[in-house]
Parts: structure tokens; sequence; C-alpha cells
């Protein structure tokens, strides 16, 4: 009975490794510089909130059109049926305009946070939403450093809205409707090592023009989207404290020691057990010696 | 609630009754309807019924008031952290009684697995009224896809897991009732084996739960925030559930007081005083843990704040207190001290979690999410419900009451 029991554990254990542990930490483990996927780059210096890029994600994606426009103070937010804004702000460089979507991380928070994979990073680069695998848990929503995943909340059958760097047009070959159609060209598509070289290109060229970092180059950990300004993103309602690492790496110690516990625990519990058994057992047997 | 266990069909094992019959009989509520907790608690689960519907027909919108800044409120940081924490009890007991073999506590080993197991199911439950796809949940179970590096995948697989433990830890009662011999035979050969692995899964979904906060690192407030939320959940959660099993012991001995023998009447104030001193000594280590991340984490600029005051009530009102009442009624023999330790000790976990999950999560946001009541009345529903199966099956199988004569004479 007691070498079933061993074995009916030790088979729980082997699955119960595999379950929790999995393959997929690949995924997570890539370094930020030796990886060659799109993303674009966004000058707000040429920015002069048109909101073309509003209204073009709006009729590609079948969302709402923007009723306002962008005016200092007030600061206009992404939500489900708006998957990008431009706010405009009152600098210490007079107003600037700034666009707003998702940052497509190289090492998403919503990704790893994803239960199901329905939150992606794409292998193009673009982070996805897909349906038929979410189960509306929110979780990403939480993880977002940047609070980007949209719920509907006032939908039986809610969707996570976000920009997907309209991933089926680039799949084939294609580029974003917002950086197609930017009358000002502030919206570059491209690959992200590409855009890189292109900012830093702008920013020695015209050092009166533009403080000296690329917004997305380190950020969480590096973004796809990139972002050139002529004033801090801290004055245009950005967090520039944002930590510079991954987000997914701060649960990862906690995910490593997973297979530990449960390759060690269980042994230590049923050794515990036995030894605790033999004293009561013992004990017994003294009773009735006693008696 | 009449009938006394000797009209129990169980002692009356194979008298030629079908399975069916029994089981049709059993169903049926047994004793007065018309009971004040009845009163009270059909109403709000009436309420809360039509409310999930509402919930079902309109989104989740329509009766929650959760933001897209705060997309996690009472149903998950209540129901689902806190309610889990008060259910650790079923492991730390099921440690205590079946791997350091503690014989003394075994008479509340099922009651507790039972509260445990319903807690599980109702409270993962309502996790379901949460999901805005319930119809996916499915998803991380078949493969579609496995999320691995997801630590709520990690949360979702151990609680399936963990309920079936409970269920198999839980099952020889459910064969007494029924009266199945070679079943309970068979079941109770697993529970060794149901109760490791059912603490090596609570060890690590307990830590699990605040582990899903660590991605939130900007958005909770420096003072719930740490690295080793996963460690202070799970230490909380030996108190927690030790508390829940003090409180739920001192309601059950008077409400089903007819079900439970005179020597287990008798032996409920040394495992009131037993489990005493093991919440004292967690408390300790979680107190100082406590401090040694408030320490490490350098945040005495915080203390001098509105949070930082709310810290310190939950942190010296509700850990240190409680842990000193604990001490003072186990020194002194005081069953009163001990169970008051417990109130306090169970407002205080309720503080914790609902600090790191809903109160201190974006409390720098403009618009701070309050709980709507609607959200409040179907948490009501959810518990009131749980209570009610947890009576009907107290009221029927063994669990407080001694097995049927059958079981001690195969042994």
């Amino acid at each position: 009975m007691s070498l079933n029991r061993r074995d009916f554990l030790k088979t729980l254990g082997i699955v119960g490794v595999s379950l929790t542990v999995g393959d997929s930490f690949a995924s997570t483990n890539k370094s930020n510089d030796d990886v060659e996927f799109y993303g674009i780059l966004y000058d707000s210096t040429r920015c002069v909130g048109c909101q073309t890029c509003e209204i073009e994600c709006a009729k590609a994606n079948g969302l709402t059109e923007p009723e306002d426009a962008p005016q200092a103070g007030v600061i206009r937010n992404t939500d489900e049926k708006h998957r990008t804004v431009v706010n405009s702000y009152n600098t210490s460089k007079g107003e600037v305009f700034i666009k707003k979507q998702c940052m497509h991380c190289n090492e998403p928070a919503c990704a790893a946070a994803c239960l199901t994979q329905a939150m992606y990073k794409t292998k193009e680069g673009a982070v996805i939403w897909r349906g038929d695998k979410c189960m509306g848990c929110r979780y990403c929503m939480v993880s977002c450093p940047f609070d980007i995943p949209k719920f509907e909340y006032h939908s039986a059958n809610p969707k996570i809205e976000k920009c997907t760097m309209c991933f089926d047009k680039i799949k084939t070959g294609g580029i974003p409707v917002c950086a197609e159609n930017c009358p000002a060209e502030a919206i570059k598509f491209g690959s992200r090592r590409e855009l890189l070289a292109e900012a830093r290109k702008r920013i020695v060229e015209n050092p009166d023009v533009y403080i000296d970092e690329i917004y997305g180059e380190h950020t969480a950990g590096g973004t796809g989207f990139l972002y050139l300004s002529s004033v801090s993103m801290n004055e245009l309602g950005f967090n520039t404290n944002l930590q510079k690492e991954s987000y997914p790496k701060l649960s990862k110690g906690f995910l490593y020691s997973v297979p530990s516990v449960f390759v060690l625990l269980p042994p230590l519990l049923l050794g515990i057990y036995e030894a605790t058994k033999r004293n009561i057992l013992n004990k017994n047997i003294e009773n009735n010696e006693n008696e | 609630m009449k009938m006394n266990n000797n009209t129990m069909p169980i002692s009356k094992d194979n008298d030629g009754e079908s399975i069916w019959k029994f089981l049709i009989r059993e169903i049926k509520p047994k004793g007065k309807f018309l009971t004040p907790f009845n009163i009270i608690s059909i109403p709000i689960i009436l309420v809360g019924a039509v409310l999930i519907v509402i919930r079902f027909i309109y989104g989740i919108g329509a009766v929650t008031n959760l933001t897209q800044d705060v997309p996690w409120g009472l149903w998950i940081g209540f129901d689902v952290v806190t309610g889990v924490a008060f259910a650790g009890g079923a492991y730390v007991l099921t440690f205590m009684v079946y791997i350091l073999n503690m014989h003394k506590y075994h008479s509340i080993v099922r009651i507790t697995v039972l509260n445990g197991f319903l807690a599980y199911v109702f409270y993962a439950g309502a996790l379901l009224l949460d999901l805005g796809r319930p119809w996916n949940v499915i998803n991380p179970i078949i493969g579609n896809n496995f999320g691995t590096s997801s630590v709520l995948f990690l949360v979702a697989w151990h609680f399936l897991l963990y309920m079936i433990a409970q269920l198999i830890e839980f099952s020889p009662s459910i064969a007494e009732w029924l009266g199945a011999k070679r079943a309970r035979k068979i079941l109770a050969g697993m529970t060794i084996a149901a109760v490791i692995f059912g603490i090596t899964l609570s060890t690590l979904h307990q830590s699990g739960l605040g582990a899903l906060y660590l991605m939130a690192i900007d958005k909770i407030h420096p003072l719930w925030y740490s690295e080793f939320i996963p460690i202070l959940f799970f230490v909380s959660s030996i108190f927690a559930g030790l508390s829940m099993v003090i409180f739920e012991g001192s309601i059950s001995h008077k409400a089903f007081s007819h079900h439970i023998s005179e020597k287990n009447h008798k032996a409920q104030n040394g495992i009131v005083l037993g489990l005493a001193k093991i919440c004292a000594g967690a408390m300790f280590a979680y107190f100082f843990m406590q401090l040694l991340v408030f320490i490490h984490g350098k945040n005495w600029e915080y203390l001098n704040t509105s949070m930082g005051y709310w810290f310190l009530l939950e942190m010296l009102g509700f850990v240190l207190l409680p842990m000193m009442l604990f001490v003072y009624g186990y020194k002194k023999n005081s069953i009163f001290t001990v169970k008051l330790a417990a109130i306090l000790t169970m407002l205080g976990i309720i503080l914790n979690r609902l600090n790191v999950t809903v109160i201190g999560f974006r409390w720098d946001a403009i618009d701070r999410y309050v709980p709507s009541w609607m959200e409040i009345v179907v948490t009501l529903a959810v518990i009131l419900t749980e209570i009610m199966i947890f009576r009907w099956v107290i009221n029927r199988m063994p669990v407080l009451r001694d097995s049927p004569k059958w079981v001690s004479e195969e042994k």
C-alpha cells in the first residue's frame, strides 16, 4: 500500500511540475537588443494634432470616431471605443501634441499575465488580443503599467480593446493606418532597430529640437512604440519613473520557485508523516506493555 | 433537524431501500423553514440571483462600479483573495492532524475541510461572475492556450486541483452518509496522498494570490507592495485560516450542538486554546516579516500620511493586538479572549487583503473605486448560499457527529 502511495505521489508530482512549469519562459527570456521586430516611431515635434490617426484608426477597426478635439488642460483617454487619442499639453516649450496607444512592449506584462495567451506578442512585434482564448479576467489590465487594455463593461460579450498595430495589415506587408495616413509624417512604421537608428539620427542632427532621450528604448524593458519629443515625457502625461526592467521579471522569481516547492515539499511532508506515525505506534505499544 | 442519529438511514445500511429514494428524501430541507437565518438570507439570495441575471444580460458594468483603471474590485479582492485566505484552515489543520499526527485536533478536521472545500467552490465559483467571457474559462485547462508564464494560470490550476484534493479528503464522510462501505475504505486510503498534495498546492496558491499583484508595482501603495507579498500572503493564510476555524467552531458548537458528542464538546476548549497558541506564533512571524519589509523598503516617509495611519492601524490594531490577545487568552485559559482575538484577526485579514487589492490599488486615482451596493449584495448572497449548503451537509453527513458504528467495527 505504501509503495503504491508513493508511486501515486510521484506521478502527481510529475504531472504537477509539467503543468506548472511548461516551456514558455523562453518567450520572456529574450534580451532587448537582439530582437528584430516591427515598431512605430512617433515624433511629437512633427505632430499637429489633426486627429487623422484617431479617425483612420476608428474607421479601420469599426470603432467610434472622436467627438472632441485635443485641448490643453483636458486629458482625453483611450477607452473601449477609442484605441488611440492625441492630447495637447502646455509645456515649457509651448503647446505639444502627444499620441497615446498601446506601447507594444518587447516583453509585455499583459501577455505574461494572460493565462490563455489571449494577449499575445506576435513575432512581428505587435501585441494582439485573441477573443477565442480570452476569458475576460482582466488580469492584463491589472498588470499593464501603461493602463492600455480596455474592457467593454457594458456588454454581455465583452472584448478587450487596444491598439494591435494593425496586425492584420502588417502580417501581409502593409503598414498601420495611423502611420499610413499621418499628413505630418509624425508616425513612422519600420523595424524597431531601424527606427531607433532613425530616432538617434534626428536627435543628433537637431539637438536644439529634441531632448536626448527616446522614450520606449529602455522603458519597461523596451517598447515597440518609440517617442521623440522636445520636452520630458513627464510633462506630456507619461510616467518617466517606470522601471527599466521588463515587468514579467517581477513575477519570475515566484514562478521559478514553483517547481522546487513541488519537488521538495511532498517528500518532506511524507517524511514527517512517516516519522510522526512511528511515534504514535511506539506510544501505543508502550501503553499496551504498561497495561 | 428533528431527526436524530438513531433514525438516520446510514445506520440501516442495505435495508433494501433504493439509493434514489434515499437521495430524494435527503435532498428535502429538514427542520423548520422560517428560522431567523432563513428570513434574512433568502431575500438577499433572491436579490443576488436577480442581479446575477442582470449582470449576464447587460454586462459587468451594469451591476459593478469597476473602472478601466481598477478592473478588479470587491468580487476578486474580497470573495476570492480574502475568502481563500480564510479557507486556509483546511490545509493547516490537515497538516497538523495527518502529517504531524496531532490527534487532539482530529474531531474538527472534517468540518474544517468541508468549510474549506465549500469556500473554494463558492468563492472560485464567484469568480465566474467576474469573468467577462466565462464560457472560455475552460481554455487554460484544455490548452487554448497554456499561459504558463502567468501567475493566474498557476492559481487557476491549483484551485481546480485543490478542490479535487479536498473532495477526496472529505469523501469518506459522503461514503458514510450513503452507507457505501467499500467506497469508504478506498477513499479513506487516499486521504494521506490527497493531504500531501493539498498542502503543497495550498502553499503555492496562497502565496500565488499575492504574486498576482507583483506586476502592479506602480499601482499599489508602497506600504503594501513589496516583492515579498507572496510570502506575507502565505504566512498570514495560516492564522487567517485558524482564526476562521476558531470562529466557525464557536458558532457550529451552538448551532449544531445536538450533533456533537459529549466527548467532543469537552475537547473543544482545549482545541481552541491550542489553535490560539499556533495563531500567536504565526502572527509573530508575520508581524516580524512586515516590520522587516517596512524597514527594508525605507517606507518611513509614508507613515505620516493618511495611508500611513491606515497602515499602522492594520499592523498594530489588527495584527499586534490580536496576537497579544491570543497569547493572553492561552496563558489565562480565557476562551472569550481567544474568540475576540480570532475576530480581530479576521478583520485584520480582510483589511490587509482589501488594502492590497482594492483600497491601496490605485490609491492615487482621482476617481476612486467604491463597490456598488449590488456588488455587496451579490457577495452576501454567495456567502449565505454557501452557509446553507454547509448546514445541509452537516445535518446529513457525519461531519460533526461521530461516524456510524460500522466504520469502527471494520477496523
